[in-house]
């Protein structure tokens, strides 16, 4: 903080006051609402409802549907972080390398930034579609018999690859900006000390590129956890079998769409008791990096 | 590197491609390549065609309401958090810390995550089919908030000590100084809020029952579940035009902007 500061008692209130009040109406109060409903049962009609203790919470982790949406969760996640990052810095990398037109391949690849998650599902049905897909006849023509609609791993392959293909820009603008931030002192030093440009990457530029990673492994896995909502919504809804629900998904699938209020919101809870765990690490880790 | 700029670039091109052709075309044929000859029909259609499966409105106005909406939210964003930060950072108050984690835990509960008490509130307030409804309550994340205070707190420490000597009270201060020295930092955070705002996709389906509130993504959904579920001819042309339409805006300010965005983006996370 400032060294040197306004005292004043009530003018920082009246700046802070706008998003406090977006705050606490849009935020704090649904949340405590949320927090409420997990704890309490409503009959179908939504006349009566009576509190239930941690009744949610157990119909919530002994349902076999739960655990294979975390499963999926999960494996999603790290496959569609994995992928991104690793062709990601690929090319931030590549084009660093470059010397004329750097600017050019920057922006045909970044761009895909401001492609919606939503747009990028509704492009994918249409190039996976049995009717008129070219990916769908390329991947049967390999002798996969590929159909989304009914295998649940086909439609989960199908989602990985589009949620990567959108996220790859992402990391690739970080990364890049990442690599541009290395001075070019140290890149000098060491293409002398060492001939392999593939020991190079990993010895020199990687370690380097350690806290960008870190940041975008978090952004990665939140991404995939909370962003990936329009791709899944605008694919498969979850279908086959339920095979392909996020967490966040099914929260929305069970308490918007299935109006079980209370173990959405059993869920929600669970849900943000794992992202206080993520954000308290990464917290920790920022602080370290801010004193060395 | 070719092929990935090809990878991004072929699957757009290829929806674009097929949009210019008839519906029987696409139908018949799969997927096109090559344009046709049916772009002008397809797209004065879908932007001014009252009829079919968008229920009353055109993308005209869908766009203008993903306009609204997208500008609206970078816009509030970017005031509201900079005032909050300028309060967190040169004020010494009481309750600074307390609002600074309140700020923070935001970020811990994205939108997707508390659907249902979330709609109920807007309910309760009359909030829903509003723009209002539909823009304020994306503002609350802290993103914003910390974008600027990162920002504030390298303002270097003279500035406000001169300006203390003039005699300037906080109100100056903030508007005479520190707004104008934040200039690029808020153009640079608006682009990146804008794409943030103008894709937004959850949000709009909850808030919006009515039509005429549809951003240009929901629109675009629509079609397609028209296509897929209804028994008449579909009209993937018309649903490729949208697409094509929905994506022009964010992609141009990505690349028109792009020095800001990169900023924005990028200094936002330090």
């Amino acid at each position: 903080m400032k060294k040197v500061q306004f005292k004043s008692k009530y003018i920082p209130y009246l700046f802070v006051f706008p998003q406090m009040a977006i705050i606490l109406i849009f935020f704090i109060w649904p949340s405590v609402m949320a927090f409420y409903y997990s704890f309490v049962l409503e009959d179908a009609f939504g006349v009566s409802s009576r509190f239930v203790w941690f009744q949610n919470y157990q119909d919530t982790i002994f349902n076999s549907d739960y655990y294979s949406s975390i499963v999926f969760t999960f494996v999603f996640s790290a496959l569609v972080t994995l992928f991104s990052l690793s062709v990601g810095l690929l090319l931030a990398y590549k084009t660093n390398n470059i010397i004329k037109g750097k600017g050019l391949y920057r922006t045909l690849l970044m761009w895909p930034y401001a492609i919606a998650p939503a747009i990028a599902g509704l492009m994918a049905t249409f190039f996976f579609s049995e009717s008129h897909g070219a990916l769908y006849d390329f991947l049967n023509s390999l002798g996969w018999k590929f159909d989304p609609k009914s295998d649940p791993f086909d439609a989960q392959v199908m989602l990985v690859f589009v949620a990567s293909w959108k996220q790859i820009s992402v990391d690739f603008i970080f990364f890049l900006s990442g690599l541009q931030g290395i001075p070019k002192s140290i890149m000098e030093a060491s293409l002398i000390d060492c001939k392999s440009a593939v020991k190079r990457f990993w010895t020199i530029v990687f370690p380097l590129l350690a806290p960008t990673t870190f940041f975008l492994l978090i952004t990665n896995i939140t991404y995939s956890f909370f962003d990936t909502f329009g791709l899944i919504d605008t694919t498969t809804r979850g279908t086959p079998m339920g095979e392909t629900r996020t967490l966040a998904y099914k929260i929305y699938q069970d308490g918007f769409l299935g109006a079980d209020i209370g173990g959405s919101s059993a869920q929600s809870v669970i849900l943000l008791l794992f992202v206080l765990v993520i954000t308290i690490f990464q917290f920790k880790y920022l602080e370290k990096r801010i004193h060395y | 590197m070719i092929i990935a700029i090809l990878m991004f670039l072929v699957p757009v091109w290829v929806i674009f491609a097929s949009s210019t052709h008839t519906p029987e075309t696409i139908l018949n044929q799969g997927l096109q390549f090559l344009t046709g000859h049916n772009f002008l029909h397809t797209y004065s259609s879908i932007f001014f065609d009252h009829t079919g499966y968008t229920k009353n409105v055109t993308a005209a106005r869908m766009l203008l309401n993903s306009l609204i909406l997208a500008v609206g939210f970078a816009t509030g964003k970017v005031i509201i958090s900079s005032m909050a930060a300028y309060a967190i950072v040169y004020f010494r108050f009481k309750m600074a810390n307390f609002l600074f984690w309140i700020i923070f835990l935001t970020l811990l509960l994205p939108i997707q995550v508390r659907i249902v008490p979330s709609f109920e509130v807007l309910a309760h307030l009359n909030l829903l089919n509003s723009y209002t409804g539909l823009i304020v309550p994306l503002i609350a994340s802290a993103t914003g908030t910390f974008f600027f205070r990162q920002f504030y707190k390298s303002v270097p420490e003279e500035l406000l000590e001169a300006a203390k000597m003039d005699g300037a009270n906080s109100w100056q201060f903030f508007i005479d100084i520190l707004v104008p020295i934040s200039k690029t930092m808020m153009a640079a955070l608006f682009i990146v809020m804008f794409i943030v705002g103008w894709n937004q996709y959850l949000w709009p389906i909850m808030m919006t029952t009515k039509p005429e509130y549809n951003t240009i993504l929901l629109g675009i959904k629509e079609i397609y579940q028209s296509n897929f579920e209804g028994s008449y001819l579909p009209e993937f042309n018309r649903a490729f035009a949208m697409i094509i339409v929905a994506l022009i805006v964010p992609v141009s300010m990505v690349i028109i902007f792009q020095r800001w965005f990169i900023k924005g983006l990028v200094d936002s996370e330090k």
